[in-house]
């Protein structure tokens, strides 16, 4: 079958196409998650910032019938989660991964509960109106490359913007260089009078509003309708993702891009083996970001303050 | 007033709870309903009702396991975010057992091969990121979230296909004999033995923790792997057991979900255990017996949740997110120490300053007392 795949042009392109939008709510994630790491602060609490994110934009798609209104209210979702995080984990400095954690089972409580209450029973059946593929004239007429990479909605253009510019910001400015220097040495940076605290909101937020991208994708694009727990674990995906993209958008990037290639597998495999339960398969994107996860070349080396919160009193 | 106030900051996980469940009327407001009409029905159910009590000690089986799954990690300062997916393989082994073992078994001996299944299946879902951490030093926390999704897809996968019922309408396995069923404690209702054996988990881990040297060796791998391994102690052993014998316990409240209430494998069975079992740890700071108080609560909210949506129309996803808001309070809580608060620290310096208001006085009295 994946001889077939490689050999057909038009297969080949389907292939790829459907790994890249599997991939996009990963890549805003991740993204999300790199931002938030390199300033020193953890981010577990992707999944449940990306699953309020896709409640936000069903919300406010669902009220006006139009998909940029969802986009907005969708980030602003997110970004309200990430205040959690933020509040605990930045100004009351208590454990990042347990800030996280309890981001995520609140996120899965509340959107269930409002979806309910909002949707009133409707969330299964209704279809909201979202971005639809359209082609970049020119440049999608590339053999192979072209339609896979533009003849895309409008919500995977725009990511091919923000990894560019993420990168930019991280590492070619200098808010990018103050990000860096608080998450490996608060004091130091402190010391060079860079306000630590503020600097780590701002990401957490950032990472907030990218995550509910993330969220926007899936509703808006993917699926045009809320459903509880949608993201599904791709939260934690992305975790695994900016550890292998080494803390950096061009790395997440690609790293989320084998996790598409192998979740557009996996769907694959299911109609072509419509005998065999589709559980088995649905695993394998799991199961492999946790062998690239162990089977990392070299050691990854994660910000050096990452997981500390910074008390300008204490030593 | 200054115990009294060190008391209330000792208590912060009923403040935790007592400012979720007011957040949480927020939310039963939002859906339109009576908060207070609301809570009663809830509390009132889950707690001062027979069939409602029952149900609550049903659910509190699970989540108490579950909850020590995590709490035990949580020693080493290792964080088990993989409880759901123990769930999921502890109840696949011990259906695998209690289906295709030979028959002639007596029924007590094949439910304890049972419950070890489970305890196999659970502490091998435990063990495969405890060995990732202590051998590559990969994230368990990454990696336990990931399994939970492996290992419910896995269930799912072996109900839909090899251990499908015949004739059955949704996936479940067939129905384990009757001899494997745990026994009830409560007449009349699915309360089964479950309970009991977590609550006796937890006084054992309990004086596990005080008590024993490996209880206290765990502890110093938490707070120092440097001194721990000075000590001569392996911290690599320490972070695999511990996760091991995490999973065991959560796998274990897998087997009692199929052997206790179900008697067959569902697939998507458990409602979220796995993560109730990090809530009541955190709320618990570890300590096994409040894991056990903790659980009771979790269970009463999950149990009157339902009495609630009968009741008063309230969607019973209400008390997940209480339950959410239970661990963002409590985690807020944690920056709430009484030596950290202002008026301990007015009260040190009260002291500080009568210290040494008492040695100017020493000093003025021997100064009177000199003899001329």
């Amino acid at each position: 079958m994946m001889m077939e795949i490689l050999l057909d042009p038009t297969m080949l392109s389907d292939f790829l196409s459907t790994s890249l939008r599997l991939s996009i709510p990963v890549v805003f994630a991740a993204l999300g998650g790199v931002l938030s790491e390199r300033s020193g602060v953890y981010n577990i609490g992707l999944e449940g910032m990306m699953l309020a994110g896709a409640f936000g934009a069903a919300v406010g798609t669902f009220f006006t019938d139009l998909p940029i209104v969802g986009l907005v209210t969708g980030m602003f979702a997110g970004t309200l989660t990430a205040v959690v995080l933020a509040v605990l984990a930045v100004s009351l400095g208590v454990s990042q991964i347990v800030a996280g954690i309890a981001i995520n089972i609140f996120s899965i409580g509340v959107t269930s509960f409002l979806s309910r209450i909002v949707f009133s029973g409707q969330a299964n059946t209704m279809t909201l109106p979202g971005y639809k593929a359209f082609a970049i004239p020119g440049l999608a007429s590339i053999p192979i490359i072209g339609p896979v990479l533009f003849n895309q909605d409008a919500l995977v253009y725009l990511m091919y913007v923000t990894v560019p510019l993420l990168f930019y910001l991280l590492f070619r400015t200098s808010w990018g260089l103050n990000i860096r220097a608080v998450g490996e040495n608060p004091r130091a940076a402190d010391t060079a009078g860079v306000r630590v605290n503020m600097v780590r909101y701002l990401c957490v937020l950032g990472s907030g509003a990218l995550a509910g991208l993330g969220g926007c994708y899936l509703v808006l694009s993917q699926v045009f309708l809320f459903s509880e727990h949608m993201s599904a674990g791709k939260g934690f995906i992305a975790l695994a993702a900016i550890i292998l993209g080494r803390w950096n958008p061009v790395g997440a990037l690609l790293a989320c891009l084998l996790f598409g290639l192998f979740d557009a597998l996996q769907l694959r495999l299911q109609f072509a083996n419509p005998e065999v339960p589709y559980q088995a398969f649905v695993i394998l994107p799991y199961v492999v970001s946790i062998l690239a996860l162990v089977g990392l070349v070299g050691k990854p080396r994660p910000p050096g303050a990452v997981g500390l919160p910074y008390r300008r009193e204490s030593k | 007033m200054l115990g009294l106030l060190r008391a209330a900051y000792l208590l912060k996980g009923v403040w935790a709870i007592l400012a979720a469940l007011l957040v949480g009327s927020v939310l039963i407001w939002l859906g339109q309903s009576n908060p207070i009409e609301a809570y009663a029905a809830l509390f009132s159910g889950a707690f001062f009702e027979y069939h409602g009590f029952a149900t609550t000690l049903v659910k509190m089986s699970p989540i108490l396991l579950a909850g020590l799954a995590v709490a035990v990690p949580l020693r080493a300062g290792l964080f088990n975010i993989g409880a759901e997916g123990q769930i999921y393989l502890g109840a696949l082994f011990a259906t695998w057992a209690a289906l295709y073992l030979p028959e002639p078994l007596p029924g007590w001996l094949h439910i304890i091969i049972c419950s070890l299944a489970g305890m196999i299946g659970g502490g091998l879902w435990g063990l495969i990121p405890g060995y990732l951490k202590a051998y590559h030093n990969v994230n368990e926390v990454i990696v336990t979230l990931l399994m939970n999704y492996i290992g419910i897809n896995l269930v799912s996968y072996f109900v839909s296909g090899p251990m499908l019922a015949k004739g059955a309408p949704y996936p479940y396995s067939d129905e384990i004999r009757e001899a494997l069923w745990l026994p009830y404690i409560m007449p009349n209702t699915d309360a089964h033995l479950g309970v009991v054996i977590g609550i006796v988990f937890a006084i054992l881990l309990y004086f596990a923790f005080k008590r024993t040297s490996l209880g206290l060796s765990l502890a110093t791998v938490g707070h120092n792997p440097a001194a721990a391994r000075y000590a001569g102690m392996s911290v690599r052993r320490h972070i695999i057991l511990s996760l091991a014998f995490g999973g065991a316990l959560a796998g274990l409240a897998g087997a009692y979900e199929v052997l206790g209430l179900k008697y067959r494998l569902f697939h998507m069975f458990s409602a979220g255990y796995g993560f109730d079992g990090i809530v009541v740890a955190l709320l618990a700071e570890g300590n096994p017996l409040l894991v056990a108080v903790a659980a009771l609560f979790l269970g009463g909210l999950r149990s009157g949740a339902n009495i609630m949506q009968r009741a008063v129309g309230v969607p019973t996803t209400v008390v997940e997110a209480i339950q959410g808001l239970v661990v963002i309070f409590v985690a807020a809580s944690v920056a709430f120490r009484f030596e950290n608060s202002y008026l301990a620290a007015a009260w040190r310096r009260r002291r500080a300053v009568e210290a040494a208001l008492a040695v100017e006085h020493e000093a003025a009295r021997r100064e009177e007392a000199k003899p001329p």
